[in-house]
């Protein structure tokens, strides 16, 4: 394997990526990752020099509209999928 | 025969006609559900009290005049990933397991209000991420036409629902081949538009400069029926096309004479299964003998697409995936210490081993350091793919291919060899980077039995072309109901 993923490296991936792994699916991340680090480097044979990175394979746009509520008052359909609410909020643990 | 055996076409006309009740097509489709559920395990959730309710008011409207569409009072089964107002709605996943959408996705609306009746919602590989619909958190589907085997994803359940005939149709998803692979594994025909076609508005992302909903049906009328029903431009998806040619059932003719068929080489050549690639080169010497003009060409670049498409889709994907974090719907861990705490414990224990594997690895590919060297060379190598089907298209009307190497594999024989299950989306998934249409449908069996299709790609807004290419082929062949449809 040509990629060998360090331990500071999936500390750092799991932390950009909110995920807690246990010692046995971190040892599995290290080999997946680099396993597949292995077959994306294909790509390095490619000479990619001076194209242009392509996001959309046509332009987009952002889209604007007037800020004006066109959907109504959708509170309570959408705090009854709350894992935990108070009056009209969702609760989640102290913050500060 | 039941009237699930019939095409959504077929029975809408038969309901139009007063022949039969949307009710007693409801019924129909229920009673196979029960009969066949505990073996194919298409669903995740069947409806079954709103979908008989449904279909009381939607043959009143029919009566009435205010349902008057091809598809009215046609029972359909909607992938798990697209938001269903008062339907629960869970991508196949522990973390959505209680997700009650308070909205409706745009697609799911324009087939609500051409009258159609929507049964329950089809099991999915997790989020999208996986080839066989074994990632599922609700078990594995199996595939109709032999239950050892597995019946291809992500959109699995959509297509092996279609084919058991626990439905008249389905909508899939297609990130990279997840309608078409399926499809071919279960001897149904499915589609994916051009990118920006149909609305995503309300399809739970993955990768969202990928991701396209579209039909699987039992054949290419119906595919047309329903896109034509789907495909309309939306405000709240800013990636969505104003078309004006969405008139694609208009390319319902018999007719190839004199059209471009193009056969990339590269797609015959290794990993290819010898019984598959018969089959797929005879469909092409059948549409020849019906007076198109096909040719061998080299198309290039093919083995990059592949590694190209895991970097955009799991950096989009991991992107996406971070709004699922325990607050403000499904799934939340009983025990956690502070706010991060519980949006790791949340995420770790609410996705399955294939989700977190690709959100490790697109949060690595974009974190600094590797975005140049792995983000950027993906949507280079995105570019260069795209110039080769401009310059393929430039001289075809369309390209033929095999939608996958090989036929349906058996259970359990992908999943522990992550790079080879990717490999098995070679045919489809530069279509996906390209933006591409693409169609799949059966073109034959192996000696197993199992189903092959033939894959028709055309170029961007092209949809007509294969479509009509695909109904021509179709003509030539019976449909094959799956034995478990036909009660054996």
């Amino acid at each position: 394997m040509a990629n060998i993923i360090s331990d500071e490296t999936i500390e750092y991936v799991g932390i950009l990526a909110k995920l807690e792994l246990d010692e046995e699916e971190k040892e599995q991340a290290k080999k997946d990752i680099g396993e597949m680090l292995d077959y994306i480097d294909k790509l390095n044979e490619l000479d990619t020099s001076g194209v242009e990175p392509m996001s959309h394979v046509f332009p987009v746009h952002n889209v604007f509209r007037e800020d004006v509520v066109a959907n109504g008052d959708g509170r309570e359909i959408t705090l009854a999928n709350a894992p935990e609410k108070k009056e009209d909020s969702f609760v989640v643990p102290r913050t500060i | 025969m039941s009237l699930m055996g019939l095409t959504a076409v077929s029975l809408g006309k038969k309901i139009k006609a007063g022949e039969v009740s949307a009710i007693e097509a409801v019924q129909e489709a229920l009673a196979s559900i029960h009969e066949k559920e505990d073996v194919v395990n298409s669903f995740v959730t069947v409806e079954e009290e709103r979908a008989l309710k449904r279909a009381k008011e939607v043959q009143k409207g029919i009566e009435d005049g205010t349902y008057t569409g091809a598809l009215a009072g046609v029972p359909v089964a909607i992938k798990d990933n697209m938001c269903t107002k008062g339907v629960l709605t869970t991508c196949s996943s522990k973390i959505l397991e209680n997700y009650i959408p308070a909205f409706s996705s745009e697609a799911v609306l324009r087939l609500e209000k051409a009258g159609a009746i929507i049964l329950g919602k089809t099991n999915m590989d997790e989020f999208a991420m996986g080839s066989t619909t074994e990632t599922s958190a609700f078990g594995t589907t199996k595939n109709p036409w032999n239950i050892g085997h597995v019946p291809g994803g992500s959109s699995g359940g959509s297509c092996a629902a279609v084919a058991a005939e626990e439905c008249s149709y389905a909508l899939g998803s297609d990130t990279g081949g997840s309608i078409r692979q399926p499809s071919s594994f279960c001897g149904v025909t499915g589609m994916k538009p051009t990118y920006g076609t149909v609305s995503r508005y309300g399809l739970i992302a993955y990768g969202s400069s990928l991701d396209q909903i579209g039909p699987v049906a039992k054949d290419v009328t119906d595919c047309a029926v329903i896109l034509e029903t789907i495909a309309a431009h939306d405000k709240k998806d800013s990636t969505s096309v104003e078309r004006k040619d969405c008139d694609f059932t208009s390319a319902l003719k018999d007719d190839v004479k004199g059209m471009k068929i193009g056969i990339p080489r590269d797609y015959f050549g290794d990993g290819l299964d010898a019984e598959v690639r018969e089959k797929v080169m005879d469909a092409a010497k059948t549409l020849e003998a019906k007076g198109a003009v096909v040719e061998e060409f080299d198309l290039s670049l093919v083995e990059y697409a592949i590694p190209a498409y895991y970097v955009i889709a799991c950096a989009e994907a991991s992107s996406n995936l971070a709004r699922f974090d325990g607050v403000k719907y499904g799934f939340r861990t009983d025990e956690y210490d502070g706010l991060h705490n519980m949006y790791k414990k949340t995420r770790s224990e609410g996705f399955g081993a294939e989700v977190k594997r690709r959100i490790m690895l697109g949060s690595f590919v974009l974190s600094s350091g590797y975005y140049d060297a792995y983000y950027l060379k993906a949507l280079r190598t995105k570019a260069l793919i795209k110039q080769a089907f401009d310059k393929a298209f430039s001289q075809y009307d369309m390209i033929l291919a095999p939608a996958a190497p090989t036929t349906a594999p058996r259970l359990g024989d992908s999943l522990n060899d992550p790079i080879k299950m990717y490999l098995g989306d070679i045919y489809t998934i530069s279509v996906n980077l390209a933006g591409l249409p693409g169609i799949s449908l059966p073109c034959g069996k192996d000696s197993k039995g199992l189903p092959i299709g033939l894959q028709l790609i055309g170029n961007c807004f092209e949809e007509k072309k294969i479509i009509q290419a695909a109904y021509a082929f179709e003509l030539t062949r019976e449909y094959e109901h799956c034995p478990l449809a036909a009660g054996k």
